[in-house]
């Protein structure tokens, strides 16, 4: 190493090369993987949709199976679909920080703990002979360390469950991770999520398991033993998003005069 | 201890561990173990980095002035290491949302910025290279050895096949919590660093200080 490199020229010639081949290198490869990254999220938040829905079967591709879901943006205030926005590329998520497209929530009224409710939602339909067979919502909502992001899938009366499925969360593993548990998530289908007749939320996770002989056992489903906190969070969260903030208005108007 | 290329591959693995003598990389070694299967993925990513970052700063070595080496190293390490998460999103999507954070972390990894600075500004390239190679491979050894306790313990299962059937599936076995957690790693690292230094005694350091008896001498009254 002579001194020679240590002038201010070379120093700064040295770093001037190092910058540009560096930053030819960086961009390079994010413009080079860009397409396959983009493939692998759509990939990604569709086999989410599907394994929700209970559609995910093996021996089809994920683009075959998601053929038979229409993505459709919904108003949460009125219930109503809205075609403001192209389904395919409306992001729910970003909606929800920027102030034009959702409300702040009060402490009283934020039970899911998600501080910011977007005015619009993306609903995904599954058709089967021409009916609609399946509702598959987006839900999220504080746990104990972290927000859990899934989907739930109901039948087509609105109220019967087909099953509830998260794709992200932080939750201790073991304890709340169990919400992955297939076990668990067995115990989804066949519940109701509404009281008999009306549009009130009652499905809620218990303490203990639930005696399927218990007047209001379609209503019930076993809590997560030692996650107390993640059983709770996720009784809000399947709560606030089928009550009258989330998709209540949507689901009561589809009830009445279908899809 | 004259460096073949032998020697330089093969001698970080045991003889010179850079997580178990060096103790450098210890901080993802917690995070990414809690299963085999982004141990190794993490292990090939910080592999690949650290012997292809060496090779390129021993290439320009005598051009580095010293007041900016450092930063020269972590440009160069910065950009291999954004490449590599690139890559890992295009090809290995589902693994590379488990190491989310980690990939990019790589470039605080201290094995990679440590073989730099000790190594490849004093060697050629491709001596740099395998360097760079038997650390990553070093480090590799350690995750794997922890991700293999954490994974049958934790989860009862290895690289996501089940071998012990748990409790929650109607088996037998009860999953050890702690072990999915990232202390569990210390002690596994703790224990990795005594077989090794039980089987090479040579690695023990001498004693910085010897600790006194705690008693005075007192005259008698």
């Amino acid at each position: 190493m002579s001194s020679s490199n240590d002038s201010i020229k070379k120093t700064l010639t040295v770093a001037l090369m190092l910058c540009i081949v560096c930053s030819v290198i960086v961009s390079g490869a994010a413009v080079i993987f860009k397409a396959q990254q983009q493939e692998n999220k759509a990939l990604d938040r569709k086999t989410n949709i599907l394994a929700a829905a209970g559609l995910l079967v093996p021996g089809k591709t994920v683009d075959e199976l998601y053929a038979q879901i229409t993505p459709r943006v919904v108003n949460l205030n009125t219930g109503e679909y809205t075609d403001e926005f192209n389904p395919e590329t409306y992001d729910q998520l970003k909606a929800s920080k920027d102030p034009a497209l959702s409300k702040a929530l009060s402490n009283s009224e934020d039970v899911a703990g998600i501080k910011r409710r977007e005015q619009f939602a993306t609903v995904y339909l599954v058709e089967k002979d021409g009916e609609l067979s399946r509702i598959i919502l987006p839900v999220r909502g504080y746990g104990l360390w972290s927000t859990l992001h899934g989907f739930l899938a109901l039948e087509a009366d609105a109220n019967t469950v087909i099953g509830l499925g998260f794709y992200q969360h932080a939750e201790t593993p073991g304890l709340g991770g169990e919400v992955d548990n297939p076990k668990w998530k067995a115990l989804w289908p066949g519940k109701e999520i509404y009281q008999e007749g009306t549009m009130e939320p009652q499905i809620e996770l218990i303490k203990g398991s639930v005696d399927a002989g218990t007047p209001d056992a379609e209503h019930k489903i076993d809590g997560l033993s030692g996650a107390t906190l993640t059983s709770r969070g996720v009784t809000n969260l399947v709560q606030y998003w089928i009550g009258e903030e989330g998709f209540g208005p949507y689901l009561s108007k589809f009830r009445k005069e279908g899809v | 201890m004259a460096d073949t290329p032998k020697s330089v591959i093969v001698s970080p693995i045991f003889a010179n561990n850079p997580i178990a003598l060096q103790i450098l990389g210890i901080c993802s070694a917690l995070a990414v173990t809690s299963n085999l299967a982004t141990a190794m993925v993490m292990g090939v990513a910080v592999s690949l980095v650290t012997a292809f970052s060496s090779m390129f700063i021993s290439m320009i070595r005598n051009q580095i002035p010293n007041s900016i080496r450092i930063i020269v190293q972590m440009t160069i390490i910065a950009s291999l290491v954004i490449v590599v998460d690139q890559m890992l999103k295009a090809y290995a999507y589902e693994t590379s949302k488990q190491l989310s954070v980690f990939v990019g972390l790589i470039i605080t990894n201290c094995i990679v910025m440590g073989r730099a600075e000790a190594y490849a500004m004093k060697n050629g390239p491709v001596m740099s290279f395998l360097d760079g190679i038997g650390n990553g491979l070093g480090y590799t050894a350690v995750l794997f050895f922890v991700g293999f306790v954490r994974e049958l313990f934790g989860s009862g299962s290895l690289f996501g096949v089940q071998i012990l059937e748990k409790i929650n599936d109607g088996g037998w076995y009860m999953p050890n919590g702690m072990m999915l957690l990232p202390p569990s790693a210390f002690f596994i690292i703790a224990g990795f660093i005594w077989l090794i230094r039980t089987w090479q005694p040579k690695q023990n350091e001498a004693s910085e200080f010897k600790i006194a008896p705690n008693t005075q001498v007192k005259e008698a009254v």
